[in-house]
This record gives C-alpha cells, structure tokens and sequence, in this order.
C-alpha cells in the first residue's frame, strides 16, 4: 500500500538522486540555461530530507505540504515555485488520506501537472519540465486503465518520460530562460524534464526494491 | 576558480553583513532573511526589487531615500524564494502599498508573484511592475520575453522619485510602467563568470572572442565573434537601441554605460565617448550620464549600454534628491 513510509522514502531516495546527478543537471542548464538547476534541485530536496527526519503526520496530504513548503522556502529560482506548486496541489488532491489507492495516484499525478502548468503558464511540446511529466502521466493512466499493476504502470511512465527528455532536445524552447536561444536551443536536452525523468525513475525504484523484499 | 571569498555557501549572508556595516545609515538586515530595509523609513508608498545576488550594487545598493524600501537577495544568480520577498514586501509596507520591481526571468516572476500572493492574504496592497529593457533577445510569442538588466535602476530611480513625492500606488506604477516602456539596454561580454558554488564559468570566451547580447548571468548570448574596436562594438550597440526606441532629433534621452564588473572605469568611458558622439549626432539631447558598475554580473568583463527617452515628467523625477549606497542626486 501506498502509505506515509513510501512517500517519506521516496523523498529521502530523491534528494540521493539529485545530489548523485548534480554535475549533470547543471551541465544541461549551463547550455541553455543559467547553471544552477542541480545545485537548486539538491538543495531543495536535501531541505525535505532533513525536513522528514522528524516529521510526525501520518497523513500523505500533510507530509506533501510540508514538502511543498520546505521546497518553496529553500529552492529559488523556477524550480521553487514550480516543483513546490505541484507538491501543493498534489497535496491537496489527496486530503486526509493515510494510504494512496491507484486512482490516488493518479490523482495527485494530474493534480501536480495542472499546478505546474498553472504557475508557469506553460504546455506540452514547448521545451519544459512538462514534456516528461505530460507523456508520464499519460502512459501511466493508460496503463492502469487496462488492468496493469502500479508497478508495470511506472515502468511504462518511465519509458515514457525518458522519451520526453529525448523529444527535448529536437524541439526549439519558448518558455523560461532556454527561449533567448530560440533555434539554438535545439539539440540540448532540457534540464527540467531530466529532473522530472529522474524523480519518476527514482519512484519507480523506490517500488521495485520493496515489491522484491516482499516477494 | 579563484575569489575572494570564504565558503561558496556563505557568500550573500557574508556580503549583506558587509553591506550593512559598511552603509548603516542607509540599511539595516531583517533579523533572519536575506533582506535589507531602509535604516529610516517613511510614510509613502514602498518600493521593493530584488533578484539572485552577484549583480551589486544592485539592488542592495539603491536601497535609501528616494528609491528603494526593500531589497531582496537570492543565492548568486537565483531568485529569492517567496518567504524571503514576503519579508521584503512587509519591510517596505508603511500601510500605503507596495510596488514589486521585477526583472524579467521566468524564476523572479513565479517567487515574486508566488510572495505577492501571501502579502495579499496578509492585507497588504501590491502591485508589480516587470522590467524587459534587453533588446539583445527579441520580443516575440517564441521567448520568455525581453530580459530585464541595467535598465531596472532607471526604474528605482524614478519610480522611487514618485513615491517620495507622495504619489499613490497607482501613479507610482504608473511612472514605472513608463520608463519601463521608454528604457532599452544592450550589452557584451569578453569574458564568461564563475558562480562561486558551481566553480566554473557558465561559458568560455578566447583570448579574442567576445559576446554580443549576452545575458547578466553567464547565459549564451546571441552572437560569438572576434572582438573588435570599442568604437565598432559601441557602434553596433547604440545603433540598435537607437532604431527600437525609435529616436528622433530634438528627443532628449539619459545614458548609463554599465560595467559587468570586471571591465575598468577607463574602458567604459571610451565606450561613452563613443555613444556621446552618435546620440548628439542625431541631434538627440544628453540629459544625464552615468558610468559606473551598477548591474554587474560577478567578475564578468564587458558593458551594457542603456538609453532612457525622457519626458517632462520622467527629466523632473530623474532629477529629484535620491541618496543610496550607490545612487545619489542632490
């Protein structure tokens, strides 16, 4: 079941991630962007892995809040406010709940795009953190809708986030700081979608390793 | 990476500590953020700006009479969050309003907007006002917009002005909104900068290559090339503000040669030598010039050059009283 434990793991195993990819991340910003992508993205998500240390709620909505708000009070930049509007309206989409169904999920998944398409304005194809998110989300809906397990439903998220970023590097950017470059922003993959990849993959393998201690 | 400095964690708590004891008569820190306020603050309507830090004087240093209230300061080259601004916007309220001026970058906005939602919910009246003076990016549905640059200090200058002569908040916004419309800038670079956290320069420019459009952060301008005569270069630059301002004879205009803060005094006066000459070419009236490192971009070396379209009413507000750290008029 999806419950408080996996929510507090997947964070800590994220700020891992980020921190494991920081190099990169900001090698990817340098190119298109300003160069501080992984250094805020790690900064960030190493405030909510302190942050959860001590965190006593058990419900998700509360330990998501608190993530939002831990992510939007330390971060900066865009990634600030936009990850930690879509930690806020996840959040708010599963109030009260101390464990996540599918539909749960799915739910809050929608509800975090949404937020981020409200903050930056934005939409799919235009070189942002929507383009892995989008096809996620949808690859992962069509999956549960045919009877798939959660599991085999982030895999096919994954694959389809990765394909995102890869889409990234062949579209010209028209949103955020990338769009100066216009044209030459082609070939670059964008940082933000690598991000997303990288949170949805760390997901994906924070479930694979309890479903293989359980089995 | 070699600088002066400590820690690269410590750098904008360190410098604001400087700032601080070295202008106490000006500013003082809000205990606890990473905001400074006016040392003496009255009853008119507040004026906050603010962005990442590593572009000094600004915006710390415009904070005082006649222009800021309120400055906000971001890690190097990153927007303050929205807790941090929601700090500055409270320093800045003397019950009359707060104006929020904010450069045109995708991260400024979201913190800045997210931060005057929460002053809203507080019971304070903000407006905002965003500048995108850069004309090195083109202003089409394809981009973000034009940047905002040295041009904001123009905007500090003037709308603070207003709001010292006890304007309300809808005039004060409205005298921002047209210097905003009448300010263009346009910069180069020599040489790249290193964010003291990240160690490296954001991009490398050869020994005689420099950037023509370049960003204030180390963000790819719009053309590498040779480098070639402070004349040719100022030439290109002022040549292109002049045709998206649309400059007439008998206009009369205010001039800032900006250093990125690696590029000596002596330079950026020949580059005003060169853009004197072509604007009273035109027969365009210089009001005021300012040279000096106002909009820097750490040790960066290169020049923005801004050009401001003066009214009656811009000239006079230009001219008023402003005492600050780093802008003064008497």
């Amino acid at each position: 079941m999806f419950n408080k434990d996996i929510i507090v793991e997947i964070f800590k195993e994220i700020a891992k991630t980020m921190d494991e990819n920081k190099a990169l991340l900001t090698e990817l910003d340098a190119a298109i962007g300003d160069a501080d992508h992984g250094i805020n993205m790690t900064k960030g998500f190493t405030a909510v892995k302190n942050k959860l240390e001590s965190i006593a709620e058990e419900d998700c909505s509360a330990i998501l809040k608190t993530v939002a708000m831990t992510f939007i009070s330390t971060t900066g930049g865009a990634s600030g406010p936009l990850f930690g509007t879509a930690f806020l309206k996840a959040s708010s989409s599963v109030v009260g709940k101390d464990a996540l169904s599918n539909d749960d999920l799915l739910l809050l998944f929608e509800s975090a795009i949404k937020g981020i398409q409200m903050r930056g304005k934005a939409q799919k194809g235009e070189k942002t953190m929507l383009d892995s998110l989008i096809p996620a989300y949808d690859a992962m809906k069509k999956s549960l809708d045919i009877g798939d397990s959660l599991i085999d439903a982030l895999n096919k998220a994954e694959i389809a986030a990765l394909e995102g970023v890869e889409f990234t590097k062949t579209i010209i950017a028209t949103k955020g700081r990338a769009s100066y470059l216009s044209e030459r922003s082609i070939g670059h993959q964008d940082p933000g979608a690598t991000s997303c990849y990288l949170i949805l993959k760390t997901i994906n393998n924070v479930l694979k390793n309890r479903e293989s201690l359980v089995e | 990476m070699k600088k002066l400095i400590n820690n690269p964690a410590n750098v904008v708590n360190e410098m604001l500590e400087g700032i601080v004891s070295a202008h106490p008569d000006y500013v003082k820190r809000v205990v606890g953020f990473d905001v400074l306020q006016r040392t003496h603050s009255s009853k008119k309507v507040g004026l906050i700006s603010g962005g990442g830090s590593g572009h000094e004087p600004s915006h710390g240093g415009f904070v005082g009479k006649g222009m800021l209230d309120a400055a906000v300061a971001g890690d190097v080259f990153t927007s303050p969050t929205p807790d941090q601004v929601f700090e500055g916007i409270k320093a800045a309220d003397n019950g009359k309003g707060v104006l929020l001026v904010i450069k045109n970058y995708t991260g400024d906005i979201l913190n800045f907007e997210m931060a005057a939602e929460l002053a809203e919910a507080d019971g304070i009246k903000v407006e905002q006002v965003v500048v995108n003076d850069d004309i090195a990016v083109e202003d089409s549905t394809y981009t973000t917009g034009r940047r905002g640059t040295a041009g904001t200090v123009f905007i500090h200058k003037i709308a603070g002005a207003a709001a010292e002569r006890g304007q309300n908040i809808t005039s004060v916004k409205k005298v921002a909104e047209k210097v905003i419309s009448n300010v263009r800038t346009m910069g180069m670079s020599l040489s790249s900068c290193t964010i003291p956290a990240v160690g490296k320069p954001g991009f490398v420019l050869a020994e005689d290559e420099m950037e023509i459009g370049l960003g204030i952060h180390g963000e790819p301008g719009i053309r590498k090339e040779k480098i070639k005569s402070a004349d040719e270069i100022t030439s290109e630059l002022v040549k292109k503000i002049i045709n998206d301002l649309q400059l007439q004879k008998n206009d009369e205009v205010a001039v800032m040669i900006n250093g990125l803060g690696a590029t000596p005094l002596m330079e950026l006066y020949i580059v005003n030598n060169k853009v004197n000459a072509i604007i009273k070419e035109m027969g365009v009236n210089i009001h005021k010039t300012i040279v000096g490192n106002y909009m820097t971009a750490l040790e960066m070396a290169g020049c923005s050059i801004t050009v401001i379209k003066l009214d009656a009413e811009l000239k006079e507000l230009l001219d008023d009283v402003a005492d600050t750290p780093a802008y003064k008029q008497f």
